[in-house]
């Protein structure tokens, strides 16, 4: 793609296309083969304001999974464009923070090429100021791609009522023996919950950040950088409460 | 070591609570009793600071101190602590991960060290045990999946970890049954039956005070203190009802 994008472009309808403009144009997108068989895993941690975008085709039998921590600069995008064949396994592990005038997203493209593989997504985003987080996921599912089990779980916390949460699972179907579940959310903290936890004794912010940090834990759980995912997610989520 | 004088109070543009007086001193219990909706629940919400309950005129000093002036967090760190009626759910947040951080927390408010992980868990331990609490269950998220008995006795459990100078216990026996009820009685009068520590228990029934003996008893009908006696007091209520004893 050439062009700069405008926002009729579905997949960058909530973008930031000035910020996008000084990026242009984007380097050309890594492509990860994962060979038959294989284990690919990778952990994004965008926190510079920058575009990440990955191709990647997982071969036959083989898994990859991507944790990603969306959390720094005006305008930060991950985009990943995956393909599964046979018996493939693909699994997203993702949380974005955003505060302020931030615009994060994550946008994903996974297709089922081919019979039996499987994809998980579950997507966190936790907002605040007037910050804008995206997700828009396409789960396409091809005509001879039977025994497709896809799931694709998001939710979205907003800290304040001027930030914008904007979640769109999306499904492409041609095959008829597939299970594809989607799930998405957005609310706010309970209060009930936070003034339970101040009547304990936790101060305003540190009730926030604890029922924060309960949203968005077991995103990271088995990455192989759990514990610095989960410190640099809870340290952003401080700066927000 | 409790002074409420002349309290007003509104939820939302509701006026509940009428000019209510009362004052506990250390080394006592005191019940309150009365009709639904005569503004039980919400002396206890006013008293520990929940937002949207608005007080309108009066005064609480708890301790000499003013007490509407404090946040709740504040609140608890004094040595206040409020049994919920409807303890609440907290998906995803450990019981005991809560617990020591709510109660490190007030003891830095108070200048006190922090207790040390062993140090904690070896206080919920003995807590837990002391009510028949399964440490399993501790470790739960908070409330999660408890029965309404469950969560009644988790109360007292973190009561008896925070171990606190006043305990306000909104229908702490309601959703009991007659075994639970009798565990959560040895537990208020275990942890809080002390010279230096009060209590105020909100209830609709007399059989709570079997176990609890109560050293006041006090009516609260339509936002005001109606009534008060001593522990025979319940017993003429439950014979006579509120109604005659309210007029």
């Amino acid at each position: 793609m050439n062009i700069l994008p405008t926002r009729r472009d579905e997949a960058f309808r909530y973008s930031d296309i000035e910020a996008l403009a000084r990026l242009w144009p984007l380097p050309a997108a890594e492509h990860i083969v994962v060979p038959a068989g294989g284990n690919f895993v990778r952990t994004i941690v965008q926190d510079s304001g920058t575009i990440h975008q990955l191709d990647i085709a997982i071969g036959k039998g083989a898994t990859a999974a991507l944790h990603v921590l969306n959390i720094g600069g005006d305008y930060g995008r991950v985009e990943l464009n995956v393909t599964l064949h046979e018996g493939a396994d693909f699994k997203l592990g993702a949380v974005q923070i955003g505060g302020g005038i931030q615009n994060l997203e994550i946008v994903t493209t996974v297709t089922h090429a081919e019979p039996g593989a499987t994809s998980s997504q579950i997507v966190r985003s936790v907002l605040a100021g007037t910050a804008t987080g995206t997700y828009l996921g396409k789960v396409a599912v091809a005509r001879d791609a039977q025994q497709t089990d896809s799931e694709q779980s998001v939710k979205a916390m907003l800290l304040d009522r001027s930030a914008t949460a904007n979640a769109k699972p999306e499904l492409e179907i041609y095959a008829d023996d597939v299970k594809c579940a989607h799930g998405c959310a957005i609310g706010e903290l309970d209060p009930m919950g936070l003034f339970y936890l101040q009547a304990r004794g936790l101060a305003p912010a540190d009730a926030k950040k604890l029922m924060l940090q309960a949203f968005v834990a077991g995103v990271f759980e088995g990455a192989s950088d759990e514990v610095m995912l989960t410190s640099l997610a809870l340290q952003k989520l401080g700066e927000l409460v | 070591m409790l002074q409420i004088t002349n309290l007003h109070a509104n939820v939302g543009d509701k006026p509940i609570l009428k000019g209510l007086t009362l004052s506990l001193n250390a080394g006592e219990i005191h019940a309150i009793m009365g009709p639904n909706g005569a503004g039980k629940s919400t002396l206890g919400y006013v008293l520990s600071g929940r937002p949207g309950y608005e007080v309108t005129e009066g005064s609480v000093t708890f301790n000499g101190e003013d007490l509407l002036g404090m946040e709740p967090h504040e609140r608890a760190a004094a040595g206040l602590f409020l049994g919920f009626q409807y303890p609440v759910e907290i998906p995803g947040v450990s019981n005991v991960q809560f617990l020591r951080e709510a109660l490190n927390a007030q003891r830095k408010h108070r200048g006190e060290p922090p207790l040390s992980g062993g140090e904690f868990l070896k206080v919920a331990r003995e807590q837990a045990g002391a009510l028949g609490m399964d440490m399993d269950m501790l470790k739960r998220p908070v409330n999660v999946g408890f029965s309404g008995g469950e969560k009644k006795r988790n109360e007292m459990v973190q009561m008896g970890i925070i171990d606190p100078a006043l305990a306000i216990l909104d229908e702490t026996d309601s959703g009991l049954d007659i075994d639970a009820l009798r565990v959560v009685g040895d537990g208020i009068n275990r942890i809080m039956r002390r010279p230096d520590k009060a209590v105020l228990l909100i209830t609709h029934y007399q059989r709570l005070l079997d176990y609890v003996k109560p050293d006041f008893v006090h009516v609260l009908a339509d936002g005001r203190i109606t009534r008060t006696g001593g522990a025979e007091l319940a017993l003429e209520l439950e014979r006579d009802g509120y109604k005659e004893l309210a007029a």
